[in-house]
């Protein structure tokens, strides 16, 4: 998968022209697209930084981890790292690249730029953060979140986060991103004065909310669908591997004893004394082969966490949709209802039982300019109410094509990388039972010479 | 049981000549000058009250290992055997009192002491037991094989499992080989009789019979005497087992805690593989490459139960076999040091009355005989019993190498037959 330091095919491209689905979201500062909740109404005059910066290749690279102690909001004492964001412009024509950028984020900066990406992008499955806490951890692995092992793989997975966002035809030019990459002191304050916490529903973020939509998008129930079975499937998979690596690891280490027993053996033998000796030797080859071969392993998992937090991306944007229905059915429903009244009053007949028609029953009949301008109120309404539902199907038609082109997209993505994650679990593999032929074989040529 | 002792001595150099040792059980055999002889030695044991060894009946310790060293090449090639003896087809009998498990035992040979060319009986254990200490008795300088232990944990092991009676039987078919291979025990009329005896039971009474009727002088001679100093080459072999026993005892644990590790691995390995299956179910272009690690997995569990079912079942009874064999050759080392210590008390006897006496009696003399001659068959016994356990121990661990690598071998195939399916698609897409 996407991981690593980058590499020559991994240098971001400019984005093209067209991106899928938002071609009118194009290189333009674009203001007047807050309804599809679009983020790039940053301020216009950074514009021509922004495209010279983009129409570059650059490579993005988190090329070092930083134990730091500081002092938090609560002035408390609290440990933290930083991650050094390297930045570079291979525009030259020798292809060298040059350092443009190098600052350093925390972890929780990275997530704050995902919730405001996550916030403006809501058509986007936005790439996941590598896990805050090791999870899946088999039991020589350490869950401690200052385990230099476990820091090394939360930088891989943040240079991996990075380079998604920057090879993401949309999410590439996003201004605060851009800053994120360059600008150290005030990004915080950037982020924030976009008001994006103002913009989140709240009704996104409480989980177990269901929206009754009455005509769900069989598209999107479907990959909500699939999405939770994903979820399912991938932690499954990983809390079975970790068990897997449990069991494997201690068939290694055990054979170690070995070892050590051929060795002291040897010692009263004659004839079998030296075969013993160097067979003993093997099996502590053997016994330590494993550490490698699991550490290797540790990368796949890594890569099938990544598309365990991805399938809640997808969610998002289900929920997203799901959300949009139903704002958009209940407009339905209120002009709907609206368009009732005004048409109960116009004719003087009241189809349904309501409290308003038991108090015209009780209270008499309102007079005829009463209920003129009372009609004419509706009308207003009624009038304002398709307004609102023209532009919330266009809003959500616009949605959807959106969001099923990016979905089109990670879809690809996710199959590619999962069959290269696959291809490099089954080297893996193979590499293990190569070496398991060649120690074994070592082996048996010294308890041959016995 | 050292009254018996002294007929293996003598039967040594001239094997076919040791088909009886006590007229209780010679009934069976032809009649012969050599048996005859046997008989009036045995009784003139029988009546020394320490058992010593009728003089001149040793046979110098040369001739005993270089007939062992015959014998093991004539193992090697296996062209000039004339005994052979297989266990097989086991049997369960279920009776009121009890239930027990039969083998039946076919012997081939062309030794004059078999009558006829073939036999075949049924024997259970208690009767391998039985052969094992009429052996034991009757052979005392000898190391005899070990039986596999008696010792069931109930409930633990079910003792008519196939698996558990499919090692018996071929634990208790390597005991009678073992037998076979060797130069004297192959001669015993103990031995001949549990091959051809129809009815053991009569025997048996017999056996116990013998046993009472000798009570007196066994217990003489285990009454015991101190041994002073255990001869170098002895104490380097008491050294040697007791090492020699430690190690195994720590390699069967290892062997056995690394068969739990695959079995516990195995488990996982089963709920690993369907996961993908489940996966590949979600999925449209993926669903291949997932079905293919889930099938990937499932036959490297397969190979890798196959690894434990062989570790099991060959690696693991010939560890305990040598196991036994160390305590086997530890109890002959003490009986050779009773000998020996005997021996030494009559010779400081005899030094406090060297003034009365200026010639050593005859009977020490014989004590120094017999002591002689049991260092030599247990050098030469020593000797057979290291060539074997290295060339079985070479055996047995190049199994566990080659098991394991074809294990890892199979694992290899199903892995790189997947890699293409993989790229393949890949490529096609």
């Amino acid at each position: 998968m996407e991981q690593g330091p980058p590499d020559p095919e991994r240098q971001l491209q400019p984005a093209p022209l067209e991106p899928l689905g938002r071609s009118e979201a194009g290189l333009g500062v674009a203001v007047d697209e807050e309804a599809e909740g679009a983020g790039e109404e940053g301020s216009g005059g950074d514009t021509m930084t922004h495209n010279n910066f983009w129409l570059k290749k650059i490579e993005i690279s988190v090329s070092e981890a930083e134990k730091r102690t500081g002092r938090n909001a609560m002035n408390m004492q609290e440990t933290y790292t930083a991650y050094l964001i390297e930045t570079r412009s291979v525009e030259h024509t020798d292809g060298q690249s040059v350092l443009t950028d190098s600052l350093w984020r925390r972890y929780s900066e990275f997530e704050l730029l995902r919730n405001y990406l996550l916030v403006y992008y809501p058509h986007i499955v936005v790439p996941p953060l590598p896990e805050k806490r090791a999870e899946f951890v088999w039991h020589k692995l350490s869950a401690d979140n200052m385990d230099p092992d476990f820091v090394e793989r939360r930088r891989i997975g943040l240079e991996n986060f990075l380079l998604r966002i920057a090879s993401h035809p949309i999410l590439c030019r996003d201004k605060i991103f851009y800053l994120f990459l360059t600008q150290e002191g005030n990004w915080k304050e950037t982020v924030n004065e976009t008001g994006f916490q103002l913009k989140a529903d709240s009704r996104l973020k409480a989980l177990n909310a269901t929206f009754r939509v009455k005509n769900p998008d069989k598209r999107f129930t479907d990959l909500k669908h699939y999405s939770d079975e994903l979820q399912s499937v991938i932690s499954h998979l990983l809390r079975v591997r970790a068990r897997v690596a449990d069991r494997l690891y201690g068939v290694y280490k055990v054979h170690g004893n070995y070892g050590r027993v051929f060795s002291e053996w040897s010692a009263i033998e004659k004839e079998m004394g030296d075969g013993l000796q160097s067979a003993g030797h093997h099996m502590d080859v053997y016994a330590s082969s494993i550490d490698d071969i699991l550490e290797d392993e540790e990368h796949y998992a890594d890569q099938l966490k990544e598309y365990l937090f991805y399938a809640e991306a997808l969610r998002a944007v289900c929920r997203k949709h799901e959300l949009m229905q139903y704002d958009l059915e209940i407009a339905a429903q209120d002009l709907a209802s609206k368009k009732q009244q005004c048409e109960e009053l116009a004719t003087g007949t009241v189809r349904t039982f309501s409290l308003k028609g038991m108090t015209t029953k009780l209270f008499g009949q309102e007079t005829p300019e009463q209920r003129e301008a009372r009609i004419k109120v509706l009308e207003e309404q009624i009038n304002e109410g398709e307004q609102q539902l023209k532009s919330k199907n266009l809003e959500g038609r616009e949605f959807v094509k959106n969001a099923w082109a990016d979905i089109e997209r990670f879809k690809e993505q996710k199959n590619r990388d999962l069959k290269e994650a696959l291809i490099s679990y089954a080297v893996m593999q193979i590499s293990m039972c190569k070496k398991g032929i060649q120690v074994w074989t070592n082996a048996k040529e010294c308890f041959s010479k016995m | 049981m050292p009254s018996t002792g002294p007929h293996s001595l003598r039967d040594m150099p001239h094997p076919l000549a040791g088909s009886s040792s006590e007229e209780a059980v010679g009934g069976d055999s032809t009649p012969s000058p050599d048996l005859l002889m046997a008989r009036s030695f045995g009784d003139k044991d029988l009546i020394l009250p320490n058992g010593g060894t009728p003089a001149g009946t040793s046979s110098p310790a040369s001739s005993s290992s270089l007939l062992n060293r015959l014998q093991l090449d004539d193992d090697i090639d296996g062209e000039t055997r004339d005994l052979f003896v297989v266990v097989d087809d086991p049997k369960k009998h279920v009776c009121t009192m009890e239930t027990y498990i039969t083998y039946r035992i076919t012997t081939k040979s062309t030794r004059v002491e078999f009558d006829l060319p073939e036999y075949s009986v049924r024997r259970r254990y208690q009767d391998f037991d039985w052969l094992r200490s009429k052996l034991e008795e009757s052979q005392p300088t000898h190391l005899i094989p070990p039986l596999p232990e008696k010792f069931v944990v109930k409930g633990v092991v079910d003792r008519f499992s196939e698996e558990f009676v499919e090692t018996r039987r071929k634990a208790l078919d390597k005991f009678l080989k073992r037998i076979t291979d060797h130069p004297v025990l192959s001669f015993n009329e103990h031995f001949n009789i549990f091959l051809t005896a129809k009815d053991l039971n009569i025997y048996k009474k017999q056996g116990i019979a013998l046993l009472t009727r000798m009570g007196e002088s066994v217990k003489h001679v285990t009454g015991g005497y101190k041994l002073r100093t255990r001869p170098l080459e002895f104490a380097a072999i008491g050294d040697y087992l007791d090492t020699f026993a430690l190690k195994l005892g720590t390699i069967d644990r290892i062997a056995q805690r690394i068969i739990k590790e695959e079995i516990e691995y195995l488990v996982e390995l089963r709920e690993y593989g369907p996961v993908y299956s489940t996966w590949s179910a979600l999925e449209g272009e993926l669903a291949e490459p997932l079905e293919g690690v889930s099938a990937c997995i499932g036959n490297c569990s397969t190979a890798l139960e196959e690894l434990t079912d062989d570790m099991t079942e060959d690696f693991l009874p010939v560890l305990r076999e040598y196991i036994l064999y160390s305590d086997s050759m530890k109890s002959v080392l003490k009986k050779r040091d009773q000998v020996q210590a005997e021996y030494e008390a009559k010779l400081e006897a005899v030094a406090l009355r060297k003034e009365d006496r200026p010639k050593v009696p005859v009977d020490v003399e014989k004590c120094q005989d017999r002591m002689e001659c049991f260092n030599a068959d247990l050098k030469a016994d020593m000797e057979r019993w290291q060539n074997n356990k290295r060339q079985d121990f070479r055996q047995l661990l190049m199994g566990m190498a080659d098991k394991n690598i074809q294990y890892y071998e199979k694992c290899l195939m199903a892995w790189e037959s997947i890699i293409p399916l993989l790229q393949e698609k890949q490529e096609a897409k």
